[in-house]
């Protein structure tokens, strides 16, 4: 094809230059943070940002003197188990929408919908009561309970349990299989692309939680990391920055990594899902 | 195994019947074929028989058993979709497997099925492979390998090569056709296409406008259709349905306007009559404006056969099948004639007999 | 079947074949006579989550909004719709809901354009472009905390990067975060930013989906690729391009992390933007019925956008 209308070189170049310059602005702030990660914060403070005095040591500094690790571990934990959770409980709403009969069905998926109209954002202060009489308050339970489920995951999976194939479910039925064999063995695995997605999805939605365990967390045992990097920025000497940036990339070399080793395995299960 | 239907029928929104009347009785080891054009049942008449869809009235026996109330698991027979339903995310082996370990029979026991039967529908080497990687007639030979494995005597297909190509189909035509014969299958085909019917079938039934139009054997169903939908609906090219008239002279006369005439051993039953008549049924040649009763529109040349389409001068459009090559140029007059091999129908497409001795004039 | 077996006790084979095809033509009716079992056992845990975490708080919401309230939250006296009129005539209220509107509106404009942009660059047919296609969605990884903190030093005024570069170059230092303007300004590049990745990978992928074919036509009438991308690309991503659009939005109004990071709302309420609001006036100042109230109004408005997305993801989802 590319004989027919081989495009010009100059055009071509002009191309990559603007996609470089933007690639760059893009990036800018990882460059310079990560940079500044590795300067003394005595030459960040003069203002010499291009010394070269180069060192490990705000790393080291922030492995040994802040919670970071702690703080990391913690999301990984509120995160994991909030995703699972979805996963399970969005999955089996979902399965009930689409391959159950049941009364006011139709009723209740509107108001399951309606639920994804409401900002929790707007709802914080009864929930604050909420879990503070049930006695969760700085805790793992407090900010993973209120997230089980989520109105956009059921929604999300029902769209994809409904273009299943109808046979796929005729087949089951004439092996005798019961609605809890065939969530199992045909929906679950069939749909194995959308609950990555959603799984993904929910994992970064706790992860990048903010506000809510803000005010449900007040020790640094139970503090997720977003909040951990708040704390640190208030606590230390507001000035620290080599130390600060390198906390930062701390949290954000691994989700880069993740991000990128999985893009690759998406393209790759997007093409197969493709060629069918 | 047999399979008897009673006065079957189904209704969708408690009031509109789609199946009505059907009753059928097939015999064990029996093959089956449900036919009819898309939109006329035959998949929900298959649903039901399999216990998917509740029917709303009538019995329905396996063997001696209502199994009315029975749910497809209890009725012990398997099921060919026409997209296959297979699960992409499990092996061929995993595939056959499925229902065996669903119903929980022993490993060894599965393992042999499942590799006989993969070896009777030359799957063996393939295995491991997923259904993504397989083409459109392996993976119609894991879903009949399916079938295979399953103990049940009875099979249920729906319209199960309708997504091959047409060699492909030819080919699974007569795998599908051996491996009944060999297992004993009891087998109820749906399908929309009379030429699979006609290949296949021990018995026909033809399903239209939500009755069974008839039950009967190939050769009885192309030879004595009981009207004119199930005479349209077999044999290519199309049979050719004319409009004629009882002659008012003498009523055992009958015209297709003034070009085609029958002296009939009888007296024509009604006024207005349809004849049918199949299209290798009917010669032509050139002829003169005075003699001639039609006109070439276009010829087709299949190689054995040509297909010649002509207009009568009284306005109907016919189709000869003439053996050979055939040369006539478009708007070239030509006389049509045809043999004795007629059917008739009254207004409605419900056929008549008349004597066999029909004569024909042209 | 109303005699009881004792009075009729020659029926008993009789009885007993009809009770079987009872209780079997009730397995049958249909195969899903059990289904509503099943439906409490999987539906009920998301529905119990959803009523107390999300649909009892809006009731609790609404009601607290229309009550004075002590320190704890307890409503008090019933004052009737007094703290939506208390706000909605108070000039600092106003204020929040219209600095709230241009950051919002800010945001979503320069995240969809740009967003655009890089999509359409990166969908171009040349070497080496996925690695550019990897790098544009590269700030999908960033949380806000992060994105705060490179921000934060990026601004800074004495040691920051811009204030750094503004110096070499002999230009005025701009007050980024102490000015009202630049501290609104600030915060809206810090959200494009975050928003960036997302956008890109969404609209990349519509994109992605045109039919190639629809480009093939254009070039062989001579059609630029400026008029291209005009009047093929944006007419065929529209209804990705509106939902993108109404996400961001969403997601605008409820920005609560870079302001509670970088600026606490100031200076002088500058970004004293709606969720940041109801957080003081609640948990600050402990007026929960005012902050209850402005949490219903924040509801309102999401609500109507959150139906306005649902209006396109309909027509998505049933072509």
């Amino acid at each position: 094809m590319d004989v027919v209308a081989k495009p010009k070189f100059g055009k071509n170049f002009g191309s990559y230059v603007l996609l470089t310059i933007l690639a760059l602005i893009v990036l800018a702030p990882f460059f310079i943070g990560l940079w500044t990660s590795f300067l003394p914060t005595m030459q960040i403070a003069k203002g010499n940002f291009l010394s070269t005095d180069l060192s490990f040591q705000n790393y080291i500094d922030a492995f040994t003197q802040t919670p970071i690790l702690h703080y990391l571990g913690n999301s990984l934990v509120i995160s994991t188990v909030t995703m699972f959770a979805q996963l399970l409980f969005c999955s089996m709403s979902a399965y009930a929408f689409v391959f159950l009969d049941f009364k006011y069905k139709r009723a209740l998926f509107v108001l399951v919908l309606a639920t994804m109209m409401l900002p929790f954002e707007a709802e914080i202060i009864p929930n604050f009561s909420t879990v503070k009489a049930m006695g969760l308050l700085n805790s793992y339970s407090a900010l993973v309970v209120p997230f089980l489920t989520s109105a956009f995951g059921i929604f999300m999976l029902r769209q994809s349990f409904k273009q299943m194939p109808v046979e796929l479910k005729e087949a089951a039925d004439i092996e005798g299989l019961g609605h809890l064999q065939f969530y199992w063995k045909i929906v679950m695995p069939y749909n194995r692309i959308p609950l990555i997605t959603l799984g993904a999805y929910s994992f970064l939605g706790a992860w990048n939680q903010y506000l809510w365990p803000m005010l449900t967390t007040f020790s640094n045992a139970y503090r997720p990391v977003q909040n951990g990097l708040r704390q640190l920025q208030s606590e230390e000497t507001f000035n620290d920055w080599g130390m600060i940036q390198a906390t930062a990339a701390i949290v954000v070399i691994p989700t880069l990594v993740v991000l990128f080793v999985g893009q690759h395995y998406f393209k790759s299960g997007a093409n197969e899902g493709a060629v069918k | 195994m047999s399979i008897t239907l009673n006065d079957v029928r189904k209704d969708y929104d408690s009031q509109t019947a789609v199946l009505k009347n059907v009753s059928a009785k097939i015999e064990t080891g029996e093959f089956f074929v449900i036919v009819g054009p898309s939109g006329c049942g035959k998949s929900t008449l298959l649903r039901m028989i399999a216990g998917l869809t509740p029917i709303t009235a009538g019995e329905i026996k396996i063997d001696d058993t209502v199994v009315n109330d029975l749910p497809p698991k209890a009725r012990k027979l398997t099921m060919v979709f026409q997209n296959y339903a297979l699960f992409p995310f499990l092996s061929v082996w995993d595939n056959v497997a499925f229902g065996l370990k669903a119903r929980k029979l022993a490993t060894d026991d599965i393992n042999a099925r499942v590799k006989e039967a993969l070896k009777m529908v030359n799957l063996t080497k393939l295995a491991k492979r997923k259904p993504r990687e397989l083409s459109g007639g392996q993976r119609q030979r894991v879903a009949l390998a399916r079938a295979v494995a399953s103990d049940a005597k009875i099979c249920l297909m729906d319209e199960p090569l309708s997504n091959l190509d047409a060699q492909l189909r030819i080919k699974m035509r007569q795998e599908i056709y051996a491996l009944q014969r060999k297992l004993g299958l009891t087998l109820i085909y749906v399908t929309h296409d009379q030429v699979e019917a006609m290949t296949m079938a021990d018995h026909i039934m033809v399903l239209n406008d939500r009755h069974v139009q008839q039950i009967g054997t190939p050769s009885d169903i192309y030879q004595n259709p009981r009207n004119a939908f199930v005479a349209k609906f077999f044999g290519t090219p199309q049979i050719n349905i004319l409009p004629a008239k009882r002659s008012e002279e003498n009523s055992h006369i009958v015209n297709v306007s003034s070009d085609l005439q029958i002296v009939l051993d009888e007296e024509a039953p009604s006024a207005n009559l349809q004849i049918g008549i199949r299209p290798d049924d009917m010669q032509v040649k050139r002829a003169d404006g005075v003699e001639s009763n039609a006109v070439v529109k276009n010829t087709e040349f299949l190689g054995d056969e040509t297909i010649v389409y002509a207009t009568l001068n009284s306005g109907s459009d016919i189709h000869v099948v003439l053996p050979g090559k055939a040369d006539f140029r478009s708007y070239e007059p030509i006389r049509v004639t045809a043999n004795a091999n007629l059917m008739f129908f009254d207004p409605d497409g419900k056929r008549i007999d008349l004597s066999k001795e029909a004569y024909v004039h042209a | 079947m109303l005699k009881s077996p004792a009075s009729n006790p020659t029926a008993g084979v009789h009885s007993a074949d009809t009770q079987a095809k009872i209780e079997a033509s009730e397995k049958t009716f249909s195969l899903n006579a059990k289904d509503k079992y099943y439906a409490w056992l999987f539906l009920g845990p998301s529905l119990l989550i959803l009523g107390v975490f999300i649909f009892y708080p809006m009731f609790r919401t609404l009601y607290l909004s229309l009550f004075l309230t002590n320190t704890v939250g307890k409503p008090t006296v019933f004052v009737g719709l007094q703290n939506y009129v208390n706000l909605l005539t108070s000039a600092d209220y106003l204020n929040s809901l219209l600095v709230t509107m241009v950051y919002v509106l800010g945001v979503t404009a320069a995240t969809i354009v740009l967003g655009l942009l890089l999509a359409n660059l990166a969908s171009k047919q040349l070497a080496g472009i996925g690695i550019f296609r990897t790098l544009f969605s590269a700030t999908m990884g960033v949380s806000v905390s992060v994105a705060a903190i490179f921000w934060l030093f990026i601004f800074n005024p004495s040691t920051g990067f811009l204030a750094l570069m503004s110096t070499w170059l002999h230009l005025p230092v701009i007050p980024w975060l102490t000015n009202s303007t630049w501290a609104m300004i600030a915060v809206i590049i810090t959200t494009v930013w975050m928003n960036l990745g997302f956008t890109f990978l969404i609209l990349f992928g519509a994109i992605q989906s045109v039919p190639r074919t629809l480009y093939e036509a254009a070039s062989i009438e001579g059609a630029s690729s400026r008029f291209q991308f005009f009047h093929i690309t944006i007419p065929s991503i529209s209804p990705t391009l509106f939902f993108v659009s109404i996400v961001t939005l969403i997601e605008g109004f409820k920005s609560f992390g870079l302001i509670d990071l970088m600026t606490k709302g100031g200076p002088t309420n500058a970004t004293n933007m709606l969720v940041y609001r109801i957080y003081k006036d609640a948990f600050y100042s402990g007026n929960f019925s005012q902050a209850s109230a402005e949490s219903l109004i924040l509801t309102v408005i999401i609500a109507l956008f959150t139906l306005l997305q649902f209006k396109v993801l309909e027509k998505r989802v049933n072509y």
